[in-house]
């Protein structure tokens, strides 16, 4: 055999070191979303808790809103679930897209951890949140009242990330809405 | 004081490690034997270093000395004792110190059993041991120092651990899991010395055998003690989520095993040599991604450590001079590392083969799906991935691995007769086809792939009963004492292999069968799961030392007589703010009770609640402790312990 075969590992091993080197730093919660200060993609997709009822993208028209893309078998959706009661209490709409779930589990977890959501698209294909750019659940964008993406945010979105993201971009009226971190800081 | 003198100790050690890491590899190039017999003292010295350390931050943390800032994030004058303790490796930098600790502790295992040894060979092991070690002594020291205080400022109190670690299976979780990952360091350093040595023998492999299967087996032990953490702590029942930290460590379990079979094969045929070293390079370094991919924060995860890219860039430095370094003496050496002996296709070294082919198969589909996030991004690709995509490859190459196993273990080395394989292939196949359909119908008939499986699980289990039969009664001195004389490392093997039998029939009787019902409740009211009535009688609250709890008290009957009662919780963790379901269980060897309380619903006295009918999971568990037994059986033979014999072809393995 020839001796050139031997350094396949080597090759292989700095192809991956070098993109984890590319991913260290890594913002796992800012994504250049090629969507950002684009519409929100058209779809027409039915509500979980009603199917006689659809949706399309203009139920994202005249109104702040964060669309959340959750789903029942996704383990960070229950650590973030809290936080999004809490933010619902205050008042704000949260869109729930319940992605490749499947309705009776979505229902149980709602009926267990309550629900925080005015309006849940089911994208049960996948084909939505395809348009939309998610690769995993949960991720969380916000929409202004012309139905247009101003930040996307993929992971758990707690009470820091909602300073730092998405109240900067909320308008002045709004900006009372500090809601307080679910878990304590760290000091 | 004594926080200040573990920090010291530590220093020490990493002063120790570098010597460590040097001069018995110069001794053994000078021929100076003074620097060679250097490197077991070294190692020794180390260990109790390190020891020390750790019982110096123990000690900050059972005296509640929250100046210490590790200490002050993450405990608190409440939390009971016990978990004080545990919380030593509760966060990242303490953690960091336990994997050290464990590395020292197999560094001073190495010294003190490696007898049958030569000490040069010994000298170069501990000394690419003592090189790993200098590296995560300076991580630590450099990024993640869990002795830096917070002076003249402290709080008060602490922030209390996280609630979800305090818990008996998160005591010992962590490390038998480190035992495991930090264990086949031992592995790799005996490749690297191999390597350099150019001695990768039969005799080589014989060394380095025991210690990877010694760390296999914590491994499996650490993996599976995490998938019941899961189960009964995170409260929605299920014992795997493919979540990037799982997968760090079921990667380097894949390699590993496979790894554990290559090594057979160069011990007894001295053939795969070149690919037994790649793959004891290519667990350790698994090891160290896992590392990497928990500490960095370059994949998001239930379970993973505070992000920080300082602490990313160190490992991914230290992970590219060991695997890379490792890589490449590899690339050098491997050339002389040619095949002498030859096989034929139907040989046990055939099957090994198709085994390493699986699991290496396997090891690629969790790394690429782990890593997708990253390559997507790389990429601009738009794919998730999630339990459907492992599913799709698991499930096959379980059953392949499971068809290929049978064969391998009734074959001989070098070459076998097909007349000689057929019958009992066929015996053991009519039989798996006969009982595992049958076995199959209970408690009710399944789909076809849980069918197939649990076929497979048949024909593993009679394949080897045959095998063992064969091989006990061939000495013709009668069943009993034929089987007293069969090896250890054979038992070993049998007991691993039904071990995993049982952890595949435990996960087809747990997918296929368990009853899940979310009901709505108040008290009174009776729901029936899998012919148990279980009546919600009331809800009281409790308090714990660091919560308060709402406590549901259920009756659970069969046919109107009394089983058990359960009792779920909900608890509030005062310091952390954070709610919590205790689930309650009623455990069982065939099936388990599972009740969970969800949330108070809006009319008073109603309750969201989960019951859960697990059938088989249990088996899930104690199939790999079984498979860990069976490896540390197989570790224990005689014939490691022996000086090193002349070459002997052995009949039974």
């Amino acid at each position: 055999m020839r001796a050139s075969i031997w350094l396949i590992p080597v090759v292989l091993f700095f192809g991956l070191a070098a993109l984890l080197y590319a991913s260290l730093g890594r913002d796992t919660e800012t994504l250049p979303s090629a969507l950002i200060n684009k519409p929100v993609p058209a779809f027409e997709l039915p509500e979980l808790l009603d199917h006689q009822t659809t949706y399309t993208q203009d139920i994202f028209k005249g109104r702040w809103s964060l669309l959340n893309v959750w789903g029942s078998w996704c383990p960070t959706c229950y650590v973030e679930h809290p936080y999004f009661m809490q933010l619902a209490s205050q008042g704000i709409d949260i869109v729930g897209v319940n992605y490749k779930d499947n309705k009776a589990k979505a229902e149980k977890y709602l009926m267990d951890l309550g629900n925080p959501y005015s309006e849940i698209i089911v994208d049960n294909a996948g084909d939505f949140a395809l348009d939309l750019g998610v690769y995993g659940a949960p991720e969380t964008y916000l929409v202004n009242p012309d139905g247009v993406i101003l930040v996307r945010h993929a992971g758990e979105l707690d009470a820091q990330v909602w300073a730092e993201k998405f109240l900067p971009l909320l308008p002045n009226e709004m900006d009372a809405t500090v809601v307080p971190a679910a878990a304590a800081p760290m000091p | 004081m004594i926080v200040e003198i573990g920090h010291f100790a530590v220093w020490l050690a990493l002063g120790l490690a570098v010597l460590q890491s040097f001069a018995p590899l110069l001794g053994t190039w000078k021929q100076q034997q003074s620097w060679i017999n250097l490197a077991r003292p070294l190692a020794k010295v180390q260990f109790l270093l390190v020891s020390l350390s750790l019982v110096a931050l123990g000690w900050a943390f059972y005296n509640n000395d929250f100046s210490v800032t590790y200490v002050a994030n993450h405990s608190n004058s409440d939390l009971p004792w016990g978990y004080r303790l545990s919380a030593i490796w509760g966060g990242h930098e303490g953690s960091l110190l336990l994997w050290i600790w464990m590395l020292a502790a197999w560094g001073a295992a190495v010294a003190l059993l490696s007898r049958t040894v030569p000490a040069s060979m010994v000298a170069k092991v501990l000394a690419v041991m003592g090189m790993i070690a200098v590296g995560f002594l300076s991580f630590m020291l450099f990024t993640s120092n869990p002795f830096a205080r917070m002076l003249p400022w402290f709080p008060i109190d602490g922030a209390d651990l996280n609630p979800l670690l305090q818990d008996p299976g998160l005591v010992v979780h962590p490390p038998m899991l480190y035992m495991g990952y930090v264990g086949f360091s031992v592995a790799f350093a005996f490749a690297v010395a191999g390597l350099i040595s150019g001695r990768l023998d039969p005799a080589w492999a014989r060394w380095a055998r025991p210690w990877t299967t010694v760390a296999w087996a914590f491994l499996t032990v650490g993996i599976a003690l995490g998938s019941w953490w899961a189960y009964y702590e995170l409260g929605w029942g299920g014992w795997w989520f493919w979540d990037p930290v799982e997968n760090a460590s079921f990667m380097p379990w894949l390699s590993g095993t496979a790894l554990l079979h290559s090594l057979a094969v160069t011990e007894k045929r001295n053939l795969f040599r070149a690919w037994t070293v790649l793959l004891a390079i290519l667990t350790f370094s698994l090891s160290l991604l896992g590392t990497f991919l928990v500490r960095s924060g370059v994949l998001t995860s239930v379970h993973a450590f505070a992000n920080d890219p300082a602490r990313g860039t160190f490992i991914l430095i230290f992970l590219a001079v060991v695997a890379g370094g490792s890589l490449l003496l590899f690339a050098m050496r491997a050339p002389l590392l040619q095949n002498k002996a030859g096989f034929k296709l139907l040989s046990r070294e055939t099957f090994l083969l198709g085994n390493n082919l699986l699991l290496l198969t396997a090891t690629f589909v969790v790394l690429m799906g782990t890593l997708f996030p990253l390559i997507g991004d790389a990429m601009d690709l738009r794919i998730s991935i999630s339990g459907p995509y492992f599913n799709a490859f698991f499930v096959p190459l379980t059953l392949m691995l499971m068809a290929i196993l049978v064969p391998g273990v009734l074959a001989n080395w070098k070459r076998h007769r097909w007349a000689a394989l057929k019958a009992p292939l066929i015996w053991a196949t009519v039989g798996g086809v006969i009982t595992g359909f049958l076995a199959s119908l209970w408690p009710e008939p399944t789909s076809f792939v849980g069918t197939l499986a649990m076929i497979m699980v048949m024909y593993v289990v009679i394949g080897h009963l045959y095998d063992w039969y064969k091989k006990a009664t061939a000495f013709r001195q009668g069943i009993w004492r034929g089987s007293r004389r069969l090896q250890r490392s054979y038992y070993g093997m049998i007991l691993a292999h039904c071990g995993l039998a049982l952890v595949v029939a435990g996960i087809t009787m747990v997918t296929h069968h368990e009853i899940e019902r979310d009901v709505r409740m108040v008290p009174g009211d009776t729901v029936s799961v899998g012919g148990f009535d279980f009546t919600f009688e009331d809800v009281k609250p409790r308090k714990g030392p660091n919560y308060d709890a709402m406590r549901g008290t259920f009756l659970v009957e069969k046919n109107g007589r009394k089983v058990t009662y359960m009792y779920p919780e909900k608890r509030n963790y005062r310091v952390a703010q954070q709610v919590m379901t205790q689930v309650a269980l009623r455990p069982g060897l065939i099936f388990d009770l599972y009740v969970a309380l969800g949330e108070e619903l809006d009319m008073p006295g109603a309750w969201a609640v989960r019951v859960y009918y697990k059938p088989g999971v249990r088996w899930l568990w104690l199939g790999a402790l079984i498979m860990a037994i069976g490896g540390l059986l197989a570790a224990m033979d005689k014939r490691y312990r022996k000086p090193m014999p002349i070459e002997k072809q052995e009949q039974v393995a």
